[in-house]
């Protein structure tokens, strides 16, 4: 049968293509992925010859879990509809939450503002202008109580864009719950929690990288015994991607850093099926729809195989990559926003198609602003209409078995192993980062990617062809300067009302900790509670661990 | 004979998006500039310090965290403070149509929003900063 085809293929390719290939050249003499993988005119069972079905895709639910980490997956259920959204208040991001809610929206995504993000209260000097304004400002377990004022946290997960400061986060959402009566074993969502990304790639480090894995493997170590269905981690390549990486790129280094936490964690004596099925992941998923759909599954395989081969994993859950999925924010266009609802579409069902756990879906007005309530709607609308409508739900792993995206998944495995093997012989995660080589190789594909557009050797629909003249967008979502005089004012009366000497003591106790070896999540959860601040809290983890600053 | 135009690249805030400036930096330097681009997280302050010191012919400042309303006019505040008024300012990053004028007002020569080819931005520094 193989021969047949091949021999086929030979004749096809000297008659029927060659005729039309003589009278008109292709748009292009070689069509690539933006991980410059060339991609073939026709793909047949002849491209996949070598594959092994049962080896290399096996059945959903199983090693090497291919095909999805679910053996019914979205007939059994939808994954999460998840937008990330916070900005201003606790007390106005709470209504948008409850807004989301109403609407269907399956799980709450927050996203902190700079200054809660990087350990400053909304009183800092370096706030600034920053409070409220690319999410919302928690300064004290009190803003974190009207976040989540009326949400009932047992049944609703939360993820938290939350890194250098996740555990202080973490331990308010625990605090908070107990407030609800909720306890923190049944508490579900995630905390990004993932630093090495940030000196990589976001910018949202604090510490030195040993004291920020240190404080990553408390966490791990003290919610696989308290809150064991916390996803722990949230191995993002989302922010790789968006600095300029590629599809390879966004894996690879990904995996990489998957590798240095579970290294770590096995490290500080915890054994890898204790921890490794609450690790998560997050990803991207960009414009080229089959090379989205390769590298997801492409992810699962390799990660599945990195945690059985490499770290000698027993449990098959411990092998599972679960990822929540964001539409690409750079692919979003400041002219004609209104393609980004289409683009926005395409990207999600790549996502889809890929088996992602859960998703967001970026909003048309987001290269402006943050989005408003209306594109928020369209957005959300996007993917109930591919959950409910689309019927690409009703089949697992819809695509498996397409010639050209099961060749993909494979090289786009092949490639991203070799840039593991890169940074191994390196000497990791950690080490590539400090010697800016990951740094480089992301800026490179993001030159490389911008000089594409500028000589239109790639085109943006509407930015460097088919633009109109357009008026500028309205009804754009503004932060007022007024917020951050709020919260100060709000964290100013906590600071009065709370009991000083508590405070004093819960944080001297933290730095002793800290100083040490004992786990850190216990006097923080302590702090948090006598309403010591996120700033003063991350303050006194500053004194003990320093900073960290880029080279 | 002309000496290079030197260009001071600042991220005020807190914000940590350099993808932008990043491939602006290397655009301007394959353009024939001398660029100078600070790192993130810098303050107004140190970053009219640096282009004063650098004696730069020109700042280019980015920000995506909706900040720029904050920082933007305080570094123009800042160099005028210290007697540089004379070095322009430029600004680009996720930045409103219907923040620019406000931004103009502040002195904040231009603003470059997404989709800017680096041609342009070159083009814009090429005519503003003529050197003797």
């Amino acid at each position: 049968m193989g021969n047949n085809v091949r021999e086929e293929q030979e004749r096809w390719e000297k008659t029927t293509l060659n005729k039309v290939l003589t009278k008109a050249k292709e748009r292009e003499p070689v069509f690539k992925t933006t991980s410059q993988i060339e991609m073939e005119r026709l793909y047949t069972s002849r491209n996949t010859d070598d594959i092994d079905y049962c080896r290399d895709l096996g059945f959903p639910g199983e090693y090497p879990f291919t095909r999805g980490v679910q053996p019914t997956m979205y007939r059994g259920r939808f994954w999460t509809m998840r937008q990330y959204a916070g900005f201003a208040t606790a007390e106005e991001t709470n209504k948008r939450y409850k807004y989301l809610l109403d609407h269907g929206q399956t799980g709450l995504s927050v996203a902190f503002d700079l200054p809660t993000q990087i350990g400053y209260d909304s009183d800092h000097p370096l706030a600034e202008g920053e409070v409220g304004k690319v999410g919302v400002a928690i300064d004290t377990l009190k803003d974190m109580e009207i976040l989540f004022d009326g949400i009932p946290m047992d049944k609703v997960s939360t993820s938290m864009t939350i890194n250098s400061t996740a555990v202080i986060l973490l331990a308010m959402y625990i605090a908070v719950a107990e407030k609800q009566g909720v306890k923190a074993e049944v508490l579900q969502g995630t905390i990004q929690n993932d630093i090495l990304k940030e000196y990589a790639a976001r910018g949202t480090y604090i510490f030195p990288p040993f004291p920020s894995m240190r404080i990553i493997t408390d966490i791990f170590a003290y919610c696989k015994d308290h809150i064991p269905r916390w996803n722990t981690i949230s191995i993002s390549g989302y922010h790789i991607r968006e600095a300029g990486s590629s599809a390879v790129q966004e894996l690879a280094f990904t995996l990489a850093d998957g590798i240095a936490y579970v290294e770590a964690a096995v490290q500080a004596g915890l054994d890898v099926d204790s921890f490794a099925s609450r690790l998560s992941f997050f990803f991207n998923s960009h414009n080229n729809f089959l090379e989205e759909i390769a590298k997801f599954r492409a992810a699962r395989k390799l990660w599945a195989k990195i945690m059985k081969e490499r770290f000698k994993a027993k449990r098959d859950e411990s092998c599972m990559l679960r990822f929540h999925t964001q539409t690409a924010g750079c692919t979003l266009t400041a002219q004609q926003p209104d393609n980004n609802v289409v683009r926005v579409a395409f990207q999600a069902l790549a996502a889809v198609l890929g088996g992602t756990q859960s998703l967001h879906t970026n909003s048309r007005d987001e290269a402006f602003a943050l989005p408003s309530e209306d594109s928020v709607m369209i957005a959300l609308r996007t993917q109930q209409i591919i959950a409910y409508e689309s019927g690409v739900a009703d089949v697992v792993d819809l695509l498996g078995g397409s010639y050209a995206l099961e060749v993909l998944t494979n090289e786009i495995e092949e490639k991203a192993m070799k840039y593991i093997e890169k940074i191994d012989s390196m000497g990791g995660a950690i080490k590539a980062i400090e010697a800016g080589y990951i740094q480089q190789e992301i800026g490179d594909s993001a030159y490389q990617y911008q000089k594409e557009i500028e000589t239109k050797k790639r085109i943006i629909v509407g930015v460097n062809q088919f633009q109109v003249e357009e008026e500028p967008l309205q009804n754009i979502l503004r932060i007022s300067p007024e917020v951050e005089k709020y919260q100060r004012g709000k964290l100013s009366r906590i600071k009065k009302e709370r009991d000083q000497g508590k405070v004093k003591d819960v944080l001297a106790v933290l730095k002793k900790i800290a100083e040490g070896t004992e786990n850190m999540l216990p006097p923080i959860l302590e702090a948090v509670k006598s309403y010591a601040s996120l700033g003063e809290i991350s303050g006194a983890l500053r004194e003990v661990f320093g900073e960290y600053k880029e080279s | 004979m002309s000496r290079k135009i030197r260009v001071l690249l600042a991220k005020p805030g807190l914000d940590g998006h350099d993808r932008g400036v990043k491939i602006i930096a290397r655009a301007l330097r394959d353009a024939g500039m001398e660029v100078i681009y600070t790192g993130i997280r810098q303050t107004p302050e140190q970053i009219a310090n640096a282009a004063i010191q650098e004696g730069v012919d020109i700042v280019g400042l980015s920000c995506l965290s909706g900040a720029h309303n904050h920082l933007f006019p305080r570094v123009t505040q800042i160099l005028k403070e210290k007697g540089a008024e004379d070095i322009p300012v430029i600004g680009g990053g996720i930045i409103p149509g219907e923040d620019i004028s406000e931004l103009e007002k502040f002195g904040i020569r231009v603003i470059f929003q997404p989709g800017t080819s680096t041609e342009d931005i070159i083009k814009y520094i090429h005519e503003t900063v003529r050197l003797s």
